[in-house]
């Protein structure tokens, strides 16, 4: 852990071991590295049969006919289904607009969408009983991108959608909105409007333009997309499964089976990584439907081909800004549209939306704002949800606009960003008034003063160098000509928790009782660990409030309420919270208890604040009044409540002003890069970081999630893109041999300093941590590209054509 | 067809296997091992890294019918082998290494080799889908290699990618299983 800043507030600490603030262990840990986690994929049944999916070889096609007889009659096929099997009327799905069909009907929307499945004896035998089955696809013209899409005579991807702006939007579970669109290919639409633009131009002694490209990337978890659905005797099903939120699945898959909720009961299994790729359902539908239709458990695994084309992907963006500066360095104004492909189903596209045009101006102080964010719908892959959604696009534009006008004033980027950081008390762009820490100069100030990893590093005395620290490694394509280093720095603004008056919130059970002689507390929730730690701080958590050693995770399922996604930085937060909160009411029924039992014995019982730590009722003096075991003798405590953040508001649909957001996430990088500049071969030397994080629950993790959101932000910089033909809209690259992700020998040091300045409105004071640091990687590397070789590089990811002026 | 051979020291037979499967297939499918990870099934991730006849390979590329008569490990038994490989040498210690248990999923009580307590120490682990396979591929170049630099493990574990943690706490682990290694704990 690096350097602590001043706490504004001092958060509760822990004086039971193994509390909140250590870097304890991961509960999982064993059984990861002995290879006995169960993991989705690795489910198993007796009588199990393999669940196959055919996919759409075409991006657009009305679908003219299905012949499924030669699949179903081959030896070891127990089912074939297609839209027509479905048995209800409740045929599609989504995250906020149902427009996802379960199985193609009629139409294909997109290269690689599902259109049969099949169940088998064997994988292979489903394979080639999919294979077997006979579509005749009549193919129609290709959208993809603004123009086409909103051209004169479009096809509509979705007819009949109407566009009457609705005054709804999706709050409380309420009607999902299609937004405030002009065109029906366009999904959804968020003006952000403050103040007036053209008075700011008119201040305005420096005015840069941009416009600027993002790729395609992809979340490329390591587990594919699998789980197993076993039919029950109550004619419900049991799904084992890797999601991000048990309780959207269930309420997307229930009304498609034609079951109450009660009969899907759905346990989460182990989750391979997430990243946002599994807030969409993939085959959870599928599964279940072979297995009521067969009578057999069916288990569903994606191979790598597949999931490339078996979740959303981040949306690629076109975005343009324009940005005002007075001669010494004030910001005046920002007039920005950021143009996001939604691709064929809408996914979570209106809240990237909602995040790319609200957090589209930085973490800087603009006064004279005019933003717009859209999401088209084409005939792309679909896109949704991934690590730091909208404020990742958006990052990359508004910070190398910042290296723009820096140079163009003469100023130090660095210092240029300070002159216009925002911070505690300062108004967004949307209005809303930031209340708590916002450290953005001093993240910048931290990442400038760790010390520069040396020059020439591929040089060790007296030998050659090593090529494995230079541009081209291995491939042993320099040994140091044509080298020339760059740095770079970049700071970003995230959203921590679902925004624009969404009811976000948890639940947590929690148990208290002795067992084997010890105080026990069990915590059970439906939080989807997808291998952030929730798990490792829920327990911590425990151990905190409630004074006990050990404590008992039950595995997640819907047995228990909802504790919302694993997503936008939300759980540490809200689940965190939830878990506190309810630990909080059994450690005040313990406390009745104790005051039943033993009151009359000492007066403190009455009279002072009691606490529960190291296995006792404690004085706030550190008086120790009784142990806990003896206090709950054979009774057990238990407790299951809700808990929400402070709510949120929408943004008004033409303006965009609202109190949209929770709180907000800062990190800042500073990038050192070698380009080869003869072959355009890069090497990331070092990518340091500076976060606040308000409090480090568990330390080891938090710099787990800085680095390994920095990473994938080095992959976006300079090797991660979906390559989709312009032409057809189909994916070219959906394997690990043609979508490159960094390895470590593409990774390089990530030397974090951890600023924990408290949010008093969060629980212990912090902040979400899982996003921050996926945005300002992206830029701070492209800066620092930028910096070695004098290129304008307004595309990610740079290629080395990009470099070498050879595309 | 049918094939035999050892897995983790112990004779194993599999039956009624398709010509066209491959290792990791029958280990996780059909010998109830499924450690070994599936991640991509293209030889590109490493998640499926075993030891066939001490050599680490991507299982996923392995047919079965290659393995008739020769010797796998995996990580379930990278456990055993890491205890039987100190036995007689100055590594004989490393058997001493245990979990320590925090909560009740740690698998308190588990023996584990000095590679893999030394991920779980240095937080190498988050989603865990590529640790397997690190673990054996690390386990390997550590045998060969007691001593690696930063740029020597860098190259033994390219073939093994990792989403999760941006490789650092990677590289920690290894770095402290060496140096374990090196001080005879």
């Amino acid at each position: 852990m690096g350097t602590t800043g001043l706490p504004t507030n001092i958060t509760q600490g822990s004086r039971t071991k193994g509390g909140i603030g250590e870097s304890t262990l991961r509960p999982d840990g064993t059984l990861k590295v002995t290879g006995e986690f169960a993991y989705s994929s690795d489910m198993w049944h007796e009588d199990m049969l393999w669940g196959q999916i055919l996919r759409s070889p075409v991006a657009h096609a009305e679908i003219v006919s299905i012949d499924t007889a030669e699949a179903l009659a081959t030896p070891g096929v127990y089912a074939v289904m297609t839209y027509d099997d479905l048995p209800t009327e409740v045929r599609n799905y989504g995250l906020e607009i149902q427009d996802t069909p379960v199985l193609a009907h009629g139409k294909v929307r997109h290269h690689g969408e599902p259109v049969a499945i099949v169940a088998a004896d064997h994988p292979e035998t489903a394979r080639r009983a999919a294979a077997k089955i006979k579509v005749e696809y009549k193919e129609l013209p290709v959208i993809t991108d603004e123009a086409s899409a909103t051209a004169p005579d479009a096809v509509l991807i979705h007819e009949g959608r109407t566009d009457l702006p609705q005054s709804q939007l999706r709050s409380t579970g309420g009607t999902p909105t299609i937004g405030h669109v002009p065109h029906p290919n366009i999904l959804h639409r968020q003006p952000i409007i403050r103040g007036d633009v053209s008075a700011g131009r008119e201040r305005a002694d420096v005015i840069v333009e941009g416009e600027y490209v993002f790729g395609m990337q992809d979340q490329a978890f390591l587990g594919p997309e699998s789980g197993l659905a076993v039919p029950a005797e109550d004619g419900g099903v049991d799904l084992y499964i890797a999601t991000q939120w048990l309780h959207s699945d269930l309420r997307q898959i229930a009304p498609v089976l034609g079951l109450p909720e009660d009969k899907v009961r759905m346990t989460l299994s182990g989750v391979g990584g997430a990243f946002g790729g599994r807030e969409d359902l993939s085959m959870q539908i599928h599964a279940c439907l072979l297995a009521l239709r067969t009578g057999k458990p069916v288990k569903i695994v994606y191979n790598r081909f597949e999931s490339f084309f078996g979740h959303v992907h981040r949306h690629p963006a076109k975005l343009y800004y324009e940005h005002g500066a007075t001669k010494d360095g004030k910001l005046t104004h920002l007039k920005a549209r950021i143009v996001l492909d939604g691709g064929a189903y809408a996914s979570a596209s209106p809240a990237v939306v909602g995040n790319a045009a609200s957090l589209g101006a930085g973490p800087y102080v603009i006064d004279d704002v005019d933003i717009e964010a859209l999401a088209l719908y084409t005939n792309n892959p679909p896109c949704g949800a991934m690590r730091g959604f909208g404020a990742v696009q958006a990052c990359f534009a508004y910070e190398a606009q910042m290296d723009k006008l820096a140079a163009k004033l003469g100023m130090d980027p660095v210092e240029f960003r300070q002159i216009n950081a925002m911070e505690q008390g300062t108004a967004l762009p949307t209005g809303q008034i930031v209340d708590s820490p916002a450290p953005v100069a001093e993240l910048l100030r931290r990442v400038k003063a760790m010390p520069l990893p040396p020059e020439q590093q591929w040089l060790t005395a007296g030998e050659a160098a090593d090529v494995r620290q230079l541009p081209g490694g291995l491939s042993n394509t320099t040994h140091g000509e044509g080298v020339v280093r760059g740095i770079g720095y970049a700071v970003g603004i995230k959203n921590v928790g679902f925004s624009e008056g969404f009811d976000d919130y948890s639940t947590a059970r929690v148990r208290m009782e002795v067992v084997g002689g010890e105080p026990v507390a069990t915590v059970h929730t439906a939080m989807a660990e997808v291998g952030q730690g929730g798990i490792t701080v829920h327990a911590q958590i425990a151990r905190t409030e409630l004074g006990v050693t050990h404590v008992t995770i039950n595995p997640a399922d819907t047995q228990v309420g909802s504790a919302g996604s694993t997503s936008a930085s939300r759980q540490t937060y809200v689940t965190g919270g939830a878990v506190k909160h309810s630990c909080e009411l059994v450690r005040e029924k313990v406390l009745e208890i104790g005051r039943r039992k033993f009151g009359s014995y000492h007066p403190a019982w009455a009279t002072a604040e009691l606490l529960l730590e190291g296995g006792k009722v404690v004085t706030d003096g550190g008086e120790v009044l009784a142990d806990l075991v003896d206090v709950l003798g054979d009774e057990a405590v238990e407790v299951e409540e809700e808990w929400r953040h402070r709510p949120t508001e929408p943004f008004d649909l033409r303006t965009g002003q609202g109190f949209g957001h929770v709180q907000y996430s800062f990190a800042a990088h500073r990038a050192v890069v070698e380009v080869d500049t003869e072959l355009g071969m890069v090497k990331v030397v070092e990518l340091a970081c500076a976060q606040d994080v308000g409090k480090a629950l568990n330390p080891l993790s938090v710099l787990g999630q800085i680095q390994g959101g920095t990473t994938q932000g080095l992959g976006i910089a300079v090797m991660e893109e979906i390559v989709v033909d312009p032409k057809t809209a189909k994916v070219r690259n959906p394997s690990f041999t043609d979508y490159l992700i960094p390895t470590i020998l593409d990774t390089p040091t990530i030397p974090v300093d951890v600023l924990e300045l408290a949010d008093d409105h969060a629980p212990y004071g912090l902040r979400g941590v899982g996003e921050a640091p996926t945005l300002s990687s992206t830029p701070a590397v492209l800066a620092a590209i930028r910096n070695a070789t004098g290129l304008e590089l307004n595309r990610t990811p740079v290629r080395p054509e990009h470099l070498t002026g050879t595309e | 067809m049918r094939v035999n051979f050892t897995v983790n020291g112990r004779p194993q037979e599999a039956d009624d296997v398709w010509e066209g499967e491959s290792l990791l297939y029958v280990l996780r499918e059909r010998l109830g091992l499924p450690g070994s990870k599936n991640a991509c099934e293209q030889g590109e991730c490493g998640s499926c890294t075993v030891r066939l006849d001490g050599v680490p390979v991507c299982s996923c590329l392995v047919a079965a019918g290659q393995v008739e008569g020769r010797e796998v490990v995996t990580v379930e038994g990278l456990a055993d082998y890491a205890k039987e490989r100190s036995c007689g040498t100055s590594l004989q210690d490393a058997q001493h290494w245990s979990a320590q248990g925090q909560d009740s999923q740690t698998g308190e009580g588990t023996e584990l080799a000095p590679i893999q307590q030394a991920f779980i120490d240095a937080g190498a682990v988050q989603c865990g889908f590529c640790t397997p396979g690190l673990l054996v591929a690390a386990d390997e170049m550590l045998e060969r290699h007691p001593d690696p630099s930063d740029a020597d493990i860098r190259e033994a574990l390219s073939g093994n990618l990792c989403r999760c943690t941006g490789y650092e706490k990677i590289m920690d682990a290894v770095r402290l299983a060496a140096a374990r290694q090196s001080e005879g704990v």
